[in-house]
């Protein structure tokens, strides 16, 4: 072979510096988050849905939710339990923020580490919405 | 060699539609399993006032100077977190006031009495019977309800303005900036708008679905009636019946359902 040398240095050069990610990173990886229930969340047990069916479609149903809400105008939830609640995001006590009073602890702490941004509080208005805005 | 053909496509055949059904009883175990709970439902609520269609009759006549509109525009928009824009083609408004002769232009002239001519009337979305927003709107993010109210489904509205440029009335507003800093104070119970984001008056629709009159007739002291259209025993239909009433731009075939005794 030809110019042995150069090229298994270029070729330890080109897999160090792809591999680079990799390596760099190892051992940094952080845990996964738990969202944090808020002590109302907790007593009730139970949201509209199983806590699993709740953790992977939250938001196919908020996004259900809207259009039943502003299209058809039908604003009360009763599970099959019987237990009601108020179709809205942000307002009144039944309402998702009424029970997970929490944003930073209950949405932020998973949406940041699955690297997701939802416009939901460009309008609605999060409970305790203050403390974050002071921090910037 | 002990397997023949025949007994092998015998097994195979059997592990197959072993295979095969094992999904099929898996799905009828668990819709027996869930029948056992009944379905959710989802409802309006008990005390959520309805109509077939949603009108209303302001009446001029108890309404002097624009000291008598103020408090009205001030409860709609404290309400609906509308914000205090002071540059005027930043604007924010679902209610206002105006002059005689922008509100009903094909009624104008130029010796109408003194009382009318200075008269501030109030202006809102006319909640039309065929609405020109509608139509022109690309994503069905303004849409008819079925009780007459000509809605906005912010989340879906992508700020085209081609509704500000069909409706009639100038009803619509556009955030051309964030407006959350313009908001003296917050109401809790309703969502504010982000930048780019077509607005108007609602009529009231989230106070009607838990049983409250709209916040202008609320704070007008009786000059203003909402009801409904279509039921001839209602107080809207009774003003209607016993005053002389016009709207704005009817020639125009929108079919406002907002009425003004003069």
């Amino acid at each position: 072979m030809y110019d042995k040398n150069k090229i298994v240095t270029g070729l330890v050069i080109f897999v160090a510096i792809v591999t680079f990610p990799f390596w760099y990173n190892l051992g940094k990886a952080s845990s996964v988050p738990e969202p944090k229930l808020s002590e109302k969340a907790k007593a009730a047990k139970e949201c509209v849905v199983p806590k699993v069916d709740m953790k992977q479609e939250h938001m196919q149903i908020l996004d259900l939710w809207r259009d039943t809400v502003v299209r058809d105008a039908n604003r009360v939830y009763k599970t099959g339990k019987g237990k009601t609640f108020n179709m809205s995001l942000s307002t009144g006590e039944e309402s998702c923020m009424g029970c997970h009073e929490d944003k930073a602890e209950f949405c932020d702490k998973c949406h940041n580490y699955a690297s997701v941004d939802p416009y939901c509080w460009d309008c609605h208005i999060a409970p305790k919405e203050k403390k974050p805005e002071e921090n910037k | 060699m002990g397997n023949s053909r025949r007994s092998f496509l015998k097994v195979a055949g059997i592990t197959a539609l072993g295979i095969g059904t094992k999904p099929v009883l898996d799905v009828l175990a668990s819709s027996e399993g869930h029948g056992a709970e009944p379905k959710p439902e989802v409802s309006k609520n008990e005390k959520a006032l309805t109509a077939k269609k949603w009108g209303m009759v302001i009446d001029t006549r108890k309404f002097h100077s624009a000291e008598d509109l103020d408090p009205i525009i001030e409860a709609c928009h404290k309400i609906h977190n509308v914000p205090e824009l002071t540059e005027p083609r930043h604007k924010i408004m679902w209610i206002w006031e105006d002059e005689y002769k922008h509100v009903f232009t094909h009624r104008e002239h130029d010796l109408i009495n003194d009382r009318i001519k200075d008269l501030p009337f109030l202006v809102l979305c006319n909640h039309c019977e065929k609405p020109a927003c509608v139509r022109a709107c690309p994503t069905k993010a303004t849409f008819k309800r079925d009780d007459g109210i000509v809605l906005m489904d912010f989340h879906r509205c992508i700020g085209c303005r081609f509704c500000m440029a069909a409706c009639p009335y100038g009803s619509r507003s556009f955030n051309f900036r964030d407006p959350r800093p313009f908001i003296k104070e917050e109401n809790k119970e309703f969502p504010t708008r982000m930048k780019g984001v077509v607005e108007k008056c609602n009529f009231c629709a989230e106070r009607l679905a838990v049983g409250k009159m709209p916040a202008c007739v609320e704070a007008s002291n009786g000059a203003i009636t909402f009801g409904d259209l279509d039921d001839s025993e209602s107080e809207v239909r009774e003003l209607l019946r016993t005053n002389y009433t016009i709207r704005r731009k009817p020639d125009l075939g929108a079919g406002p359902s907002v009425y003004y005794i003069v």
